[in-house]
């Protein structure tokens, strides 16, 4: 027998990456299981209130509308639910969206695990598939509650059945329900960022700058990547108090007097620690952290 | 040159490119591709390329992450949008017909034999049983259902039941709610087939259980071809279709069990598609199904007629299957 070669583990976390065709991989952040579920129940809410809307205007038409129509209205409203039970879903994910209302909202949407085209047999086989995750179940309880919990069996299977597909998401690294598995599609989350101002541009007054003096090279290896970025993260918030807090921990660090300009220390410092960095980069030495002793030369 | 060259040089000079990539893709989402000049379609792609490459770039020469993640998010939302550009409706509905519907059918071949086989066995083994036995009738057909129809049903019952005058309900009423009821059925068969394809089969025996009974309550009174007439007028299409349905869950649960070479969660996944496309064309059948019912047999009285429509039906889905998208 021919052994098959060993799958490599799935990480915990819910970062995965998709290698695109020109070979660049890209990092995808899965969808928890809290936003999906969030999303499903805005979903559920709006199938609800369309269902509610529409039997209201319908039965208003019915009553008060044209007489000879009655029928029409009948089979309008019974054609609306099938449409409105079976293929909300579908025809809100295959759109190009790919998404629900609910899951824009949530910042989701669906994509093929594969990286491939999402194609419209796979929404519709990962939407048919919560007949039996969401209304089998809801019918399964409804009867139980009307035959007067007689069958008490019939509510704990019913309940256990739903318990178990619910949280199937929650039993699997990828965060997959039973109509993602059939379908062969995950959910991701669906980023927009905006790109940053530049750091390097320095906004503090010339004045200021002309207090700093020039870093020695002792001082630009105190720091790596990890605290480059960091620092990164506390000129962009632009906090005052983060900003003094800071500036003081560096210049312990360096062993530097306090020069009183907090905002120009930490962008001259930012900006000569990148140039700095960066330039190792370039010869390949990444320093990841202050401990990483492999940028040191 | 001052040292600064990298990282500040890379920016400007690609900034302008991922600003018209972003404005681009926002168009894109917000309206249809066809509302797009054609020099926005001839940009798209390139502009995609360049971002991809511009992230290569900045993940092994920039150390600033705001950046490095605008352009991963930029390039994420790029690669969906162009990946997963699909074709228009109307050829994708003329696909459908062409070739993917009959080819996804004859793809469950084996599948659809055994749910047939299922269907017919469990109608004969229920026939036997009611003809022994009355008292399986209840336990195989509900009162509901029944509406007197049962065992102990007089013979102008139940000839009344083939070929009286519908009821006071409107006949699209009637058609309508038929529809929705199978189709409802139909998907529930096919969803059960995850779970390892048991339920689909209880309910596959069940159905076919039903008919069986059935034809034991009204062939004691020769009414036999009547019943039969009167259920084959639009059962030859809508048992069809509850078959093809069972068989397309039972491929899922066929995959789910036994993935042969392929790993299970890839032939979950070519098993579920496949069979997403054959419960589409199973939806329409039962929509002609549910004409027929409705209409076809209300209207048409004549056990000749209805067992003329019924082998026509039959025979345009099996000359269909067998031969639609061969070619292509």
């Amino acid at each position: 027998m021919v052994k098959r070669p060993r799958k490599p583990r799935v990480p915990r976390t819910l970062d995965r990456q998709l290698v695109t065709p020109e070979g660049v991989p890209l990092n995808l952040r899965l969808g928890s299981a809290g936003a999906r579920a969030g999303a499903f129940t805005i979903d559920a809410i709006i199938m609800l209130a369309i269902l509610i809307g529409t039997t209201l205007l319908i039965a208003a038409l019915a009553i008060g509308g044209p007489k000879g129509a009655q029928s029409l209205y009948a089979i309008v409203w019974l054609l609306g639910f099938f449409v409105l039970r079976n293929f909300y879903f579908v025809l809100h994910e295959a759109g190009r969206r790919a998404a629900t209302p609910g899951k824009r909202l949530m910042k989701l949407r669906v994509v093929s695990r594969d990286g491939a085209r999402l194609t419209g047999a796979a929404v519709l086989a990962r939407n048919l598939m919560r007949e039996i995750e969401v209304f089998l179940p809801l019918a399964f309880l409804g009867f139980a509650f009307a035959e007067g919990m007689a069958s008490r069996w019939t509510a704990v299977l019913a309940l256990g059945w739903a318990l178990i597909l619910l949280f199937l998401p929650l039993f699997n690294r990828d965060r997959l329900r039973a109509g993602d598995l059939i379908a062969g599609t995950w959910v991701v989350e669906r980023e927009v960022r905006k790109l940053g101002e530049d750091l390097l541009i320095q906004t503090a007054h010339e004045k200021d700058r002309a207090r700093i003096a020039p870093f020695t090279a002792a001082e630009l290896d105190a720091y790596g990547a990890f605290e480059l970025q960091r620092l990164e993260d506390v000129l962009r918030r632009n906090d005052r108090a983060d900003l003094f807090a800071v500036a003081g921990a560096i210049r312990r660090k360096l062993g530097r007097a306090d020069d009183g300009v907090d905002l120009a220390f930490l962008e001259t410092y930012y900006g000569d620690l990148r140039r700095h960095l960066e330039r190792k980069l370039l010869f390949g030495q990444r320093k990841r952290d202050k401990f990483d002793r492999n940028g040191l030369n | 040159m001052s040292v600064n060259f990298g990282a500040h040089h890379f920016r400007h000079e690609r900034e302008a490119d991922w600003a018209r990539l972003e404005e681009l893709l926002d168009k894109l989402e917000a309206k249809s591709p066809r509302r797009l000049s054609d020099d926005d379609l001839i940009d798209l792609p390139r502009l995609y390329r360049a971002t991809l490459s511009s992230l290569s770039i900045a993940r092994a020469t920039s150390l600033d992450a705001s950046l490095v993640g605008y352009l991963e998010a930029l390039s994420t939302r790029a690669y969906f949008a162009l990946y997963s550009a699909r074709e228009p409706w109307g050829r994708q509905v003329k696909a459908f017909f062409t070739t993917h519907w009959p080819r996804a059918v004859r793809a469950i071949a084996w599948e659809l034999l055994l749910s047939i086989a299922l269907l017919l066995l469990s109608a004969v083994a229920a026939y036997h049983l009611v003809r022994t036995d009355p008292a399986w009738y209840s336990a195989m057909i509900s009162p509901e259902l029944a509406s007197g129809r049962d065992m102990n049903a007089t013979a102008a019952t139940l000839r009344e039941s083939l070929y009286g005058k519908p009821g006071s309900a409107p006949l699209e009423i009637f058609a309508t709610s038929l529809f929705t009821h199978n189709s409802q059925v139909a998907i529930l068969a096919f969803a059960l087939g995850f779970l390892f394809a048991i339920p689909t089969i209880i309910l596959a025996v069940q159905n076919g259980a039903m008919g069986g009974a059935m034809f034991a309550a009204f062939v004691p009174h020769g009414l036999g071809w009547g019943l039969f007439a009167w259920l084959m007028i639009h059962g030859t299409t809508e048992i069809a279709a509850i078959a093809i349905a069972s068989a397309a869950g039972i491929h899922i649960g066929r995959a789910v069990a036994f993935p042969g070479d392929r790993s299970r969660m890839t032939a979950a996944a070519e098993a579920g598609r496949r069979g997403a496309i054959v419960m589409i064309g199973v939806i329409l059948m039962l929509l002609v199904a549910g004409l027929l019912e409705g209409f076809g047999r209300q209207l048409v009285n004549d056990d000749g007629a209805r067992l003329a429509i019924g082998g026509g039906m039959l025979a345009l889905w099996i000359v269909y299957f067998s031969f639609g998208g061969r070619r292509g």
